[in-house]
C-alpha cells in the first residue's frame, strides 16, 4: 500500500465511523445539515477541489465533476424536501472513493505482479579485484572481463564461460523448466539463472547490449503500441462522457416542462434531478478505460512468463487474428543441422565407409563434411590421407591408407566414369568410390524438430486454416518435410528475394481479416518478418536480428509456443471482448433503468463501482496462461 | 528525438487525458502514455529544446488533470 493509498483509507474509514455516529445522534434541521456535512467533506473534498479546479481550467466534464454535481445536487435535494436525507449524497461519495482505492490498489498490486514476473534485471556483477570478489553495477563491467557468477545468482552479462561447468535455469527467459548444461568454452546469456556450479565468464557484450537488456527494454516499452480496442476506448471515452452529461441534463429538465406544458401535470422537479444525478453516477467510464489496457498488460506479462514476448498490445490482438501462417524451414521446422541419416548399398560395413567419406572430407569446412566427422565420431588421423583434391561443386578425391577415394555427388560418378545406384531417399547424397569402384551412398539430411509435427498440429487445432513452408532447399526435400509434418503448401527453391515475394503474394490472396504470421529463426529472413502482418521470430535466446526485426519472440526453439503463443493472444482478446461488451451493457442497461425510475443511486453506485471492479478481475485473468 | 519519462497518475482515464494534452504541446512529434508501467515516451520535433517542451508538457498535463505529475529528471 503506498502512502497515498494509505491516507484514503483512513479518509473512508472515518466517514464511514461519523456517519454511523450521526445515524444515532438526534438531531434536526440546520444542525443535522451541518453534522453530516463533516463525513461529507471528510470524504469528498478532494473530489470537490478537483472538480472546482476541472472547472477553472474548462475541463468541465470529468468524473469529478459528475461526482460533485451528483452528490451536492442530492444534498440541495435533502434541503429542498427538508428530508434530512444526506446518508445517500454521502454514501454515493463514499462508495465512489471506495472503488477509486480498490481500482488504484489493484491496478497497484497488478503492476507489481507483473513486474516481478519480468523481474530478469540482474543488480549486480560480480568482479575478482586482487583475489577478492567485489560486487560492481552491470553497467560499469568492460567488455573482456572476466565475470564470476555463483550458484543461485542471475547471469548479469552475455559472455563465454572460461572456467566452470553448471546447469542453467532458462525459465525466466524461455519459459522452459528443464535446465541447460554449460561448460567451459559454452556461450552465455544473461538472465539465466546458475544454479549448481561456480563459474567464470569472460564478457563480450556491454551489459546495454546483452540478452537481458534487449528483453527488458522490449517488455517494458511493449505496452506503449496500442491496440485498436485501446483506440476504441479512448474515443468512446472522449464523446461518452460529454453526451452523458448532455442526456442528464436532458432527463433533469425536459419532462418536467413536457409534464407542465404538454400533460398539464405538476412538474415533479424533484424526481428528475434526482434521476439526472443518479445518472451521472451511474454513467463513470472508469470500468472500461481501466480495464481494457489492463488486460493486455496481463495478456503480454502472461505471455513472458511462457517464454513468448510480444512487442505490443496491436501484436496481441493481430496474433489472435491469425489464420495463415508461413513457416521457413531451415532452422525454424527443422534444426538447420546436417545429419548423416542412412548408408545404403555399401560394399562394406557402414563404419568402415563413413570413416573413409570422412577422412576424404576432413580437409573441408563445408557442413556436409562437418556432419560426416560429427557422424564418424572418432579423433581423425589426418595423416592416413593424402593429395587431396577438392572438385568444387562435385565433391574431393583423396588418397585415403594409399587408396584412392572419391567421395560426391552424381557428377563426380560421371566424371570419373564409374556407375552409381541413384537414391529414393531425399537430402545430400555423398557416393562414394573406392580404389575405382563404386562402394555406395551416404545420404544427409536437415533433422526435423522433435515438436514441429504436433506444433503444426496444434496450429490447426487453434484454428489456422492454412500453413505454409517456405525454404530456399531442393523440391524433393522440402516435399519430403511438408508431407511428413502436414503442412498445406510449400514451396521450394527460393532465394531469400523469393520468400518476400511468395509472402507479399499470399498477403494479396487472402481476406483482409485473417492475418498472416510469418515464422522465421531471424538470420535471414529479416525482410519477411517486417513483410508479414507479423513477424515472430524463434529461438530468439542470442540473436539481436530476431529481437529487432519481429513483433513476437519466442525465447526458445520449440515450434509448439507459435500455437501458444496465438492461445494465449485469443484469451487475452477474449477478455478484452467481455470487458468493452459486459461494461458497456451493464452501464447502458443500469442508465436505462435510471432514466425510467426503476433504479436508485446504490444501484447506481453498483454500476460504477461493482462494474469496475468485476472488470478489473476479469482483466486479471489474462496473467494465467498455465494451461493453454 | 525519443525520451521516456516516468509518471505519477491515478487513473486510466486520466492517463489518456495527459496523453492527449502532451500530444497537443507544441514542439511534441507523438506523444503516449502508458498508464501501466507509468512511463510517458514523448518524441520531439526538431528544433525544439526537450526542456522547455516538457515544462510546457507538465504544464498542460497539469492543466488537464491536476493530481497528476511528470517527472522530468
Amino acid at each position: 500500500m503506498t502512502k497515498k493509498q494509505k491516507i484514503m483509507l483512513g479518509r473512508i474509514l472515518a466517514a464511514v465511523a461519523l456517519l454511523i455516529a450521526l445515524h444515532f445522534a438526534p438531531v434536526t434541521g440546520w444542525v443535522r445539515f451541518g453534522l453530516y456535512l463533516i463525513p461529507y467533506l471528510v470524504i469528498g473534498y478532494d473530489i470537490l477541489l478537483k472538480a472546482l479546479k476541472g472547472i477553472r481550467n474548462r475541463q468541465v466534464f470529468d468524473e469529478s465533476f459528475l461526482m460533485a454535481v451528483a452528490t451536492l445536487g442530492a444534498i440541495a435535494l435533502a434541503l429542498y424536501e427538508d428530508s434530512g436525507d444526506y446518508t445517500e449524497a454521502i454514501a454515493v461519495m463514499l462508495f465512489y472513493q471506495v472503488g477509486e482505492w480498490f481500482q488504484s490498489y489493484a491496478v497497484g498490486k497488478s503492476r507489481r505482479n507483473i513486474s516481478d514476473l519480468m523481474d530478469i534485471r540482474p543488480d549486480y556483477a560480480n568482479v575478482e579485484r586482487e583475489g577478492r570478489l567485489e560486487r560492481v553495477d552491470p553497467d560499469e563491467v568492460e567488455i573482456g572481463t572476466v565475470i564470476v557468477v555463483q550458484p543461485g545468482e542471475k547471469v548479469p552479462i552475455d559472455g563465454i564461460v572460461v572456467e566452470g561447468a553448471s546447469s542453467l535455469n532458462t525459465a525466466a527467459l524461455t519459459g522452459e523448466s528443464l535446465p541447460r548444461d554449460t561448460q567451459q568454452g559454452d556461450e552465455i546469456i544473461s538472465g539465466c539463472i546458475n544454479m549448481t556450479g561456480l563459474l567464470k565468464i569472460r564478457t563480450t557484450k556491454e551489459f546495454g547490449e546483452s540478452t537481458v537488456s534487449k528483453i527488458l527494454d522490449l517488455v517494458e516499452n511493449a505496452s506503449s503500441r496500442k491496440s485498436k480496442s485501446e483506440d476504441f476506448i479512448s474515443k468512446f471515452a472522449r464523446i461518452y462522457t460529454p453526451a452523458v452529461c448532455g442526456s442528464a441534463l436532458v432527463l433533469a429538465v425536459l419532462p418536467p416542462l413536457i409534464r407542465v406544458f404538454v400533460l398539464g401535470l405538476s412538474a415533479g422537479w424533484e424526481t428528475w434531478v434526482y434521476r439526472a444525478l443518479t445518472f451521472l453516477v451511474a454513467s463513470c467510464p472508469c470500468a472500461l478505460v481501466i480495464s481494457i489496457p489492463l488486460s493486455f498488460f496481463a495478456g503480454i506479462g502472461g505471455a513472458s512468463k511462457a517464454g513468448v514476448l510480444v512487442k505490443g498490445s496491436n501484436y496481441l490482438e493481430t496474433l489472435s487474428q491469425t489464420k495463415i501462417v508461413v513457416f521457413d524451414k531451415t532452422g525454424t521446422l527443422t534444426q538447420g543441422v546436417f545429419e548423416v541419416n542412412g548408408i545404403h548399398h555399401s560394399e562394406m560395413e557402414n563404419a568402415k565407409l563413413l570413416e573413409y567419406a570422412a577422412l576424404a572430407e576432413s580437409a573441408s569446412s563445408h557442413p556436409i563434411s562437418k556432419s560426416l566427422q560429427r557422424a564418424y565420431g572418432k579423433e581423425l588421423d589426418r595423416s592416413r590421407v593424402r593429395n587431396i583434391q577438392e572438385i568444387s561443386g562435385s565433391g574431393v578425391i583423396a588418397q585415403v591408407d594409399g587408396l584412392e577415394v572419391a567421395a560426391g555427388n552424381d557428377k563426380l560418378m560421371d566424371r570419373l566414369g564409374i556407375s552409381y545406384i541413384p537414391c529414393h531417399s531425399v537430402g545430400t547424397i555423398i557416393h562414394l568410390a573406392i580404389g575405382g569402384k563404386y562402394a555406395g551412398h551416404i545420404v544427409i539430411s536437415d533433422v526435423v524438430k522433435p515438436h514441429s509435427k504436433e506444433a503444426i498440429q496444434a496450429l490447426k487445432a487453434a484454428g489456422v486454416r492454412r500453413t505454409v513452408m517456405l525454404t530456399g532447399d531442393a523440391k524433393a526435400v522440402a516435399d519430403q518435410v511438408a508431407a511428413g509434418l502436414g503442412v498445406d503448401q510449400a514451396y521450394s527453391q527460393l532465394l531469400p528475394a523469393g520468400k518476400v515475394e511468395k509472402v507479399e503474394e499470399l498477403l494479396s490472396e487472402k481476406p483482409e481479416k485473417a492475418k498472416l504470421a510469418f515464422v522465421g529463426d531471424g538470420i535471414n529472413d529479416a525482410p519477411v518478418l517486417r513483410r508479414a502482418d507479423i513477424g515472430i521470430a524463434m529461438g530468439a535466446m542470442g540473436s539481436d536480428a530476431a529481437i529487432e526485426a519481429a513483433d513476437v519472440v519466442l525465447m526458445d526453439d520449440d515450434p509448439l509456443k507459435i500455437a501458444t503463443a496465438i492461445r494465449i493472444s485469443r484469451k487475452c482478446l477474449g477478455i478484452v471482448y467481455q470487458n468493452i461488451i459486459f461494461a458497456i451493457g451493464i452501464k447502458l442497461l443500469c442508465l436505462v433503468l435510471v432514466a425510467l425510475g426503476f433504479a436508485n443511486m446504490w444501484l447506481a453506485i453498483f454500476a460504477d463501482v461493482g462494474v469496475m471492479i468485476l472488470a478489473v478481475l476479469n482483466a486479471i485473468r489474462a496473467l494465467f496462461v498455465k494451461n493453454l | 528525438m525519443k525520451k521516456t519519462y516516468k509518471i505519477d497518475v491515478d487513473c486510466a482515464n486520466c492517463a489518456n487525458k495527459m496523453e492527449q494534452a502532451a500530444q497537443k504541446t507544441e514542439g511534441v512529434k507523438t506523444a503516449t502514455v502508458n498508464f501501466m508501467t507509468l512511463k510517458m515516451v514523448v518524441e520531439f520535433l526538431e528544433g525544439h529544446d526537450p526542456k522547455a517542451v516538457m515544462q510546457a508538457v507538465r504544464k498542460n498535463c497539469k492543466r488537464v488533470e491536476s493530481d497528476c505529475e511528470v517527472y522530468l529528471s
